[in-house]
């Protein structure tokens, strides 16, 4: 990719980081970074679609430690969930080989597994050879009658973040409008008019998607596609004719929102399905932009009924995690979003992170939580844990990578992140969230691992040696 | 000896092999206040640390030194100083490990220089050891990196000297990467017992164990071997190297110091138990303890006990070589068969495997294999897990990664114990799978049990 391409990338309108100078996406620093690189972020991105034989191509290390290592569910096909690279050789990066083994491994793919598609992830030793990915691509399209989709995220092009976007660009260039929709099934309650939407950056981690998605069926909303929990290709192909775009949590795909929009004139909306409140909202805002009476109708009824419902079944955890403090440090995950899931509970959020929250997620923070509440830019590990103490919280809530550096320091811990094995989102997900809260708060371990061992308030053999005056 | 059947496909699917790099990066995570520096962009580090993280359930000691397009383009030595620099300044380490990657060989790394140029540059943290190694993850795998950063360590750290011995109680051990932390505890205790002094190097026994530090906060390993401990190897009375990946180190470490070295393949078998304690009483000059005497008595009752389960069992195995020739000869000593072998590179270890060939491929050779040659059980990482599930057969979880088996980062396959362990859970494994003979119902027969059935059901 041209450092032109990346700058565009980087250019994001639609993102609130753009207007300021620290851009989500700064240079790292050696011997201080933390966090994955483009790759990372455009596998990541992808990989949940099912149907896809994603090849990694490179040498071992991009894929060999990170295949089959994501939370996403799939309701049909496991083919996602098979490691496939070129695991490149000396030889192959020496002689020039690897454009070579590349098309033999698209072969050998798509002949044994018969994938929908194969998604070619450039990586960094590739990218630096000068391997034309996009080339083989194209030629082992032609040759063996499957879409192959390059996706040019070599790991130093930049970070995480990026990658997302590449992989979202790759979507909107390659994948996005070659496929119309099928034609729309029969509506739930007859008379109803059925209504396409899209998710964007939703991921179906822990398969926690499956809690909301039969409330939109109900409503009669069609996900035509969630890019890219659960998906398929041919409903990424689809993606053009959705009514409503939504941005699920995270603005790390948002240009997919936004080109739909330019292109195919979809408006979009941002919003989450954590917490209560956050869950209700989304869906108002799909009957709102939506447009139609009777859907708006159905929605208020049924945010009511699921309200009460789950407000009834949380009730006796509410009296449990009441006025308990958290800290939470979120990475992908929205901040404003967690709170106010926490904040239905009863809990005090005492500190946030915002290094991803852009102003405008802030501006929300500060809403939902009033003007003192500390706001954590830059937090190491050790930060983290003295913040902690000072602000006496119970728990930390962060992602998985601070996961044990929270265990080492006794902090009851929950992970928020995508390698989490439960789901929280929806009304539903609310009450597994509570009873993962309640596990680690409420555990009679904490003394038993802080509390010093009994000789250690003995003295020693050395101090009795000295008292006897010997 | 094996011979190795090469790679014949192009694509890689579900791979076995774990890059050079962070076999490298482990060794160095056995040594106390030490902090492995991958040089490459950030994503090899965040892989590499999710995986080791998602296996030993700890926080993982681990920086980059960030390559991005500039730099991987106009050449990243200076990022190497940079990242010496950031890291002896805010963690102050005992020891940095350098680490290449492919994306810094590709583009033509010289480390030496950076790491001339951070000495130069930088006098005042001189007491900072810095060891370089070259592990390009397009060759080798995990167990070479992990040979290669132990040879790196005693060629770049350890003075020539003419002290052998003068330390006699002092033994040295190289450590491969196919034991555990809980393997080395053993290799500790076996030779304290003879009265001898051990000195592990790498130790992972004391920094990858599991333990609760009292301080809440440490950016580097909280235990392993000390750079002071180090300094000491050269006066050793002897070297003994578990893995023959670590032959080369250890004959690398006899040339500069005169410590001889002996090699044990590893210590999954009785008969090479036997030969450690053997080489431990003469080190030593004591008789083999009551304890250890009896332990193996105890093995000895349970290799009876399991040898009906165990004997003629035949096996799928998919690891790196010192591992695959451990478990070969663990599962050979009971009479089972190994039909069928994957590595994921060629390593010593296989001129000592008594088997025909070992495929150099994935796990997806070795479910071909595990199908064609009709295995009965799997052994390899958690990643073989859907191919056991698949194969309807028992699957034991070794080596790496091991991300959904909680303890098995730490669990004791060596020693009289420990195989004892080994052979009740596989024989436990495998009674779970045994399987019927189908009922049979006859045609002819009056029994007529399903009239019967009917009968009660309807209360008549």
């Amino acid at each position: 990719m041209k450092a032109k391409d990346i700058a565009e990338l980087l250019d994001e309108p639609a993102c609130e980081h753009n207007k300021k100078e620290k851009s989500g996406c700064a240079k790292p620093k050696p011997g201080a970074s933390a966090g994955g690189c483009a790759f990372d972020g455009a596998q990541i991105a992808l990989l949940p679609i099912a149907d896809v034989a994603h090849i990694v191509h490179g040498p071992i290390a991009c894929a060999g430690s990170s295949w089959d290592n994501r939370g996403t569910r799939s309701s049909g096909p496991q083919l996602y969930r098979i490691g496939m690279t070129t695991d490149l050789t000396e030889q192959d990066v020496i002689m020039g080989r690897g454009e070579k083994r590349l098309f033999h491994s698209i072969k050998q793919a798509v002949e044994q597994h018969h994938p929908a598609a194969v998604f070619v992830y450039n990586t960094c030793v590739p990218a630096l050879v000068g391997d034309d990915v996009d080339a083989v691509c194209k030629a082992a399209s032609e040759q063996w009658g499957t879409p192959v989709v390059p996706i040019d995220g070599a790991g130093f092009y930049g970070t995480k973040n990026l990658g997302n976007r590449i992989a979202g660009e790759a979507m909107v260039k390659h994948v996005i409008g070659t496929r119309e929709p099928e034609a729309a099934p029969e509506p739930p309650i007859p008379g109803i008019k059925i209504h396409s939407v899209n998710l964007v950056g939703e991921y179906n981690i822990a398969g926690e998607f499956w809690h909301v998605l039969p409330l939109l069926d109900e409503l009669g909303i069609r996900v035509l596609c969630t890019l890219s929990g659960d998906a398929r290709f041919h409903e990424v192909q689809s993606m053009h004719r959705a009514e409503v775009n939504m941005m699920v949590c995270s603005k790390a795909m948002v240009n997919v929102a936004r080109k739909l929009q330019d292109k195919y004139g979809t408006p979009w909306f941002e919003g989450s399905f954590y917490g209560i409140s956050d869950t209700s909202q989304a869906l108002r805002d799909f009957a709102r932009l939506i447009n139609d009476a009777d859907l708006t109708e159905r929605t208020e009824a049924l945010i009511a009924r699921e309200e009460a419902k789950v407000r009834a079944a949380l009730e006796p955890w509410r009296e449990r995690l009441q006025g308990k403090r958290v800290l939470l440090y979120t990475g992908g995950v929205k901040s404003w979003s967690v709170v106010s899931a926490l904040q239905d509970l009863g809990m005090v959020v005492v500190a946030t992170g915002t290094k991803k929250s852009t102003e405008e997620d802030k501006a929300r923070i500060r809403e939902l939580m009033g003007e003192d509440t500390k706001m954590i830019d830059e937090g190491g590990a050790k930060e983290l844990i003295s913040i902690v103490h000072e602000y006496k919280a119970d728990i930390l809530i962060a992602g998985g990578r601070n996961l044990y550096t929270a265990l080492k320091a006794r902090i009851p811990f929950l992970d928020i992140n995508q390698e989490r094995e439960f789901g929280y989102a929806g009304y539903d997900g609310m009450l597994e969230l509570v009873k993962q809260l309640a596990i680690t708060i409420e555990s009679p371990i904490w003394s038993a691992v802080r509390d010093p061992a009994p000789w250690e308030e003995m003295p020693s053999e050395a101090e009795l040696l000295i008292a006897e005056g010997v | 000896m094996a011979i190795l059947e090469k790679r014949k496909k192009a694509l890689s699917v579900n791979p076995l092999k774990a890059s050079q790099t962070m076999g490298a990066t482990l060794a160095f995570l056995g040594f106390n206040r030490a902090m492995p520096l991958m040089h490459g962009s950030q994503g090899c580090t965040a892989f590499a640390k999710v995986f080791f993280v998602r296996h030993f359930r700890e926080p993982i000691p681990l920086q980059t030194t960030a390559m991005d397009q500039v730099s991987s383009v106009m050449g990243a030595d200076e990022n190497v100083v940079e990242a010496l620099q950031t890291i002896a300044e805010k963690q102050s380490p005992a020891i940095i490990g350098v680490c290449s990657t492919g994306l810094a060989e590709t583009q033509g790394c010289d480390m030496t220089l950076a790491i001339n140029e951070f000495r130069s540059r930088y006098p005042q943290y001189a007491k900072v050891a810095v060891v370089k190694v070259n592990t390009p993850d397009f060759s080798g795998c995990f167990e070479t990196g992990y040979a290669a950063a132990v040879t790196a360590i005693i060629d770049q750290l350890i003075e020539p000297s003419e002290r052998a011995g003068t330390r006699a109680r002092q033994v040295n051990v190289l450590c491969g990467s196919h034991l555990t932390p809980g393997d080395l505890e053993f290799v500790i205790d076996s030779i304290e017992s003879f009265g001898l002094r051990p000195l592990l190097m790498p130790d992972l026994s004391r920094s990858l164990d599991g333990h609760l530090p009292e301080e809440e906060y440490s950016a580097l390993t909280t235990g392993g071997l000390t750079i002071d401990e180090l300094a000491l190897v050269g006066e050793s009375g002897a070297t003994l190297v578990i893995g023959s990946s670590l032959a080369q180190a250890g004959k690398k470490l006899e040339e500069k110091t005169g410590v001889k070295s002996q090699v044990f393949p590893h210590l999954h078998t009785i008969k090479q138990v036997d030969n450690w304690f053997m080489a431990l009483s003469e080190l030593s000059g004591m008789p083999v303890p009551n304890r250890w005497r009896r332990q193996r008595r105890q093995l000895q009752d349970a290799m009876l006990d399991t040898h009906f389960m165990l004997g003629q069992l035949r096996v799928g195995i998919a690891t790196d070589p010192d591992l695959l020739l451990a478990m070969h000869d663990l599962i050979a000593s009971m009479g089972g068969d190994v039909v069928a072998a994957v590595t994921p590179d060629k390593g010593p270890a296989l001129e000592q495997l008594t088997l025909e060939t070992v495929k150099k491929g994935d796990l997806e050779d070795l479910e071909y294999q595990a199908r064609q040659h009709h295995a009965e059980f799997l052994i390899g990482n958690s990643h073989l897990h859907e191919c056991a599930e698949r194969l309807h057969m028992p699957h034991l979880r070794i080596g790496f990664p091991q991300y959904d088996y909680l303890g098995g980062f730490n669990r004791v396959w060596v020693g009289y114990r420990g195989i004892q362990q080994a052979l009740f859970d596989i024989a436990n494994m495998r009674l779970s799978q045994h399987e019927e003979i189908p009922t049979y119902h006859s045609p002819l027969s009056q029994k007529r049990d399903e009239d019967n059935i009917l009968r009660q059901q309807q209360g008549v």
